[in-house]
């Protein structure tokens, strides 16, 4: 069948062509943060977070607690990486010893403290365009399209992973729904935690959805939270099945 | 030494107690400086602490500090060269000698400058002495020697002023002195009616030169202290300018030219300056602070540039002025090799300049077992300590939300089931309790007080931190209510 194979090759050039357009830090070989876990890492494109992206992340239902979910997440992808983190503020309920759990310890993080969303959004763009931060943490309620494009610049120049943390203002929006120059996006929502043989609550788990990734498909995951140094795990129940069962799901 | 060291230390006030400083001579413990108390008791300098211990029982006595006296005697003399006179010089260890040639009609002639000083220095509490005469060496004498505070000896008149003095007054060495005492030689006047030739033969060279020094018949070097001028670029505009580029174009050259200065003298500064005098007489200040010492023209630029808009140039500026204040010394760049990574000052200094100082800081632990206690800010380049690895939730909800309905076993099981903001939650799973005491160190109403903390999970996977206040048996501890405290993700 000499059109679809004439369609395809079309299809490839076109599909390189766009490759080409878009920034050299999305290409092959670009610095990565892998989670280093394979059925994350695997789905991702690129084999882990890009370093010199935008990545967003926001809580799944209302509350305070899913949000609290996708902070920890920030943390721990900040606490994988080397350097100052720079975490710029807009409410002032971050709790540093929280933090310190995940593997950021206190010595690692630089806080700035903002007003507005737009001075976060500044302020960010400042800590991204310098290079020499490990991570730089930002938490907003809105981003118009403009700004993420300029943070995804300054990340890509600088070389540094920019996290922004979406807060919701009102119960019910979901505050992924505007347009966003992420490279990933992502839902983060608290589930039951890892039963224990006795009475207590044990490691918390996660519903971890990618809703959006540049150059991927969207996934969905269970994890448990992060550890003292920042790595998240997949729940043993689920790692240790029968090999079928794993792949049925991963 | 230099002027930023702030004011004076003001002494201590009149004492009723006799106060000595003593220092140690060869084998023995001497005097160096007596009180005014204990002087009226008869102590003296030079006198043994032994002898004076036995004289006035209970006697208040220290070690002299002669370094710390020195160092406050320059600065006092610091003070004078920028405020009384450009030549201003250390006389010995406890004088200053100031040069009052053309500048004594500034401040209402010889004697009302005399009596400013002197007011000046009381007011400072020191007791000061001053002599105004026309040779360095009178006016030492005068000072020293002299009967009333201030005494002014009019040019010519020197000799006979000093006849009464005794020869210590001369400033010559304890061996000069011996033998002109055991000549029976007293008085500075006596040795004004002797011949010269067998004096020098006698005495030597040095009593002569002295004397001639102080009746102005002999030279004498002075060495002013020099006060430090803080580095900065002066740029004068033959045309006033108004607008922002033309500003920032002579922010520019300034800069350039004061980072040149620096580098010559190998300065780094923390803090600068830029004053725009209008035309209409009118002065304008912006000022910068860094985090580290810094020469980096660059950097400073883009510090000052972000404040260049609150600039008011109204009719013209007519002249610009950079100064660098806070020098420290800094070493030469490198100019090749490795680029080193990007400075972090240099980040604190920016988002400072946005944000304002405060708001840029780290968290560090603080020993308190009270959450909302145990987290204090410190500077953007500080340390910070990290806190014992207990659960603690990633926020925290201030000030902590009362839950209601709670379903709980007393004294110390975790709720089943409770509500909070108008929802019911169940518990399914929980940990605790974690008992945290008041610090009645801080407040009295904590001292009996007691908060169980609970880490509980409801059904939906919401993990909460609860706390009860009171230990569940003893209500003096608390009222038994419950508290949502943070939230874990």
């Amino acid at each position: 069948m000499p059109t679809s194979l004439a369609r395809a090759e079309r299809l490839a050039a076109l599909r390189a062509e766009v490759r080409a357009l878009e920034s050299a830090t999305a290409g092959e070989g670009r610095p990565c943060l892998p989670f280093g876990i394979e059925s994350i890492d695997s789905r991702l494109a690129g084999g882990g977070l890009a370093a010199a992206a935008l990545h967003e992340a926001a809580g799944d239902r209302d509350g305070l607690f899913d949000e609290a979910a996708a902070t920890l997440f920030l943390a721990a992808i900040a606490a994988r990486t080397h350097g100052t983190v720079l975490w710029a503020l807009a409410r002032r309920d971050l709790f540093a010893p929280g933090l310190a759990l995940a593997g950021l310890a206190p010595d690692r993080i630089l806080y700035a403290e903002c007003d507005r969303d737009e001075e976060v959004l500044a302020v960010m763009e400042e800590g991204l365009r310098h290079g020499s931060l490990g991570a730089v943490v930002g938490e907003t309620a809105r981003a118009p399209m403009a700004a993420t494009r300029r943070l995804q610049l300054a990340a890509e120049e600088g070389g540094t992973p920019a996290l922004m943390l979406k807060r919701r203002k009102k119960p019910g929006e979901d505050p992924l729904d505007l347009p966003s120059a992420a490279v990933t996006r992502w839902r983060i929502g608290c589930a039951p935690s890892s039963p224990l043989p006795v009475a207590g609550v044990g490691r918390p788990r996660w519903r971890l959805a990618l809703a959006r990734q540049r150059g991927g498909e969207p996934h969905e995951w269970i994890m448990e939270s992060p550890d003292a140094e920042g790595r998240l795990a997949l729940p043993s129940e689920l790692e240790h099945r029968p090999h079928r069962e794993r792949l049925a799901v991963a | 030494m230099n002027g930023r060291d702030g004011p004076f230390p003001a002494p201590p006030g009149e004492r009723e107690d006799p106060l000595v400083t003593v220092h140690r001579v060869g084998s023995r413990i001497e005097i160096a400086a007596a009180s005014p108390a204990a002087a009226a008791l008869g102590l003296t300098r030079g006198m043994p602490l032994t002898q004076a211990r036995m004289l006035v029982p209970g006697l208040d006595v220290r070690d002299a500090e002669p370094e710390a006296d020195a160092g406050l005697l320059a600065r006092l003399g610091l003070f004078a060269a920028r405020r009384w006179t450009p030549r201003a010089a250390l006389s010995g260890a406890d004088g200053l000698w100031l040069d009052l040639d053309g500048v004594a009609h500034l401040f209402g002639g010889e004697e009302r400058m005399g009596r400013r000083i002197l007011h000046f220095c009381a007011r400072a509490g020191y007791a000061a002495r001053l002599a105004v005469a026309a040779t360095p060496g009178a006016a030492h004498a005068l000072a020293r020697f002299g009967d009333r505070p201030l005494i002014l000896c009019p040019s010519g008149a020197e000799a006979e002023a000093l006849a009464p003095f005794p020869l210590a007054a001369l400033r010559i060495e304890e061996g000069v002195l011996a033998a002109a005492r055991r000549l029976g030689l007293e008085s500075i006047g006596e040795l004004l009616t002797m011949p010269r030739g067998p004096l020098q033969r006698r005495f030597g060279q040095t009593l002569l030169t002295r004397l001639d020094q102080a009746l102005g018949r002999a030279a004498e070097p002075f060495d002013p202290i020099v006060p430090e001028a803080p580095p900065s670029a002066v740029l004068h505009f033959v045309e006033p300018i108004a607008t922002a580029e033309a500003i920032d174009h002579g922010l520019s050259e300034l800069m350039a030219r004061l980072v040149a200065t620096l580098e010559k003298a190998g300065l780094a500064a923390r803090l600068f300056t830029l004053l725009c005098s209008r035309i209409d007489g009118a002065e304008q200040s912006l000022r910068v602070g860094t985090a580290r010492p810094t020469r980096d023209g660059a950097h400073l630029l883009r510090l000052l540039r972000m404040k260049i808009e609150s600039i008011e140039p109204g009719f013209g500026l007519e002249a610009m002025r950079l100064v660098a204040y806070r020098c420290e010394p800094l070493g030469p760049r490198q100019l090749s090799g490795d680029r080193p990574p990007p400075d972090l000052a240099l980040l604190v200094d920016r988002l400072a300049g946005r944000l304002g100082a405060r708001r840029l800081f780290r968290r560090s632990a603080v020993e308190s077992d009270v959450p909302e206690r145990s987290v204090r800010r410190v500077g953007p380049l500080a340390s910070a300590e990290p806190w014992p690895a207990w659960p603690r939730p990633v926020r925290l909800l201030s000030p902590p939300e009362r839950v209601d309905h709670v379903l709980a076993e007393l004294p110390d099981q975790a709720p089943l089931r409770f509500s909070w903001r108008g929802r019911m939650h169940r518990v399914r799973r929980a940990d605790g309790p974690e008992r945290l005491y008041g610090e009645w160190w801080r407040r009295r109403t904590e001292a009996d007080s007691v908060r169980d903390y609970f880490q509980v999970e409801d059904e939906e996977g919401r993990r909460f931190w609860l706390y009860r206040r009171g230990d569940g048996t003893d209500p003096r501890t608390g009222g038994f209510d419950w508290y949502l405290h943070g939230v874990f993700g």
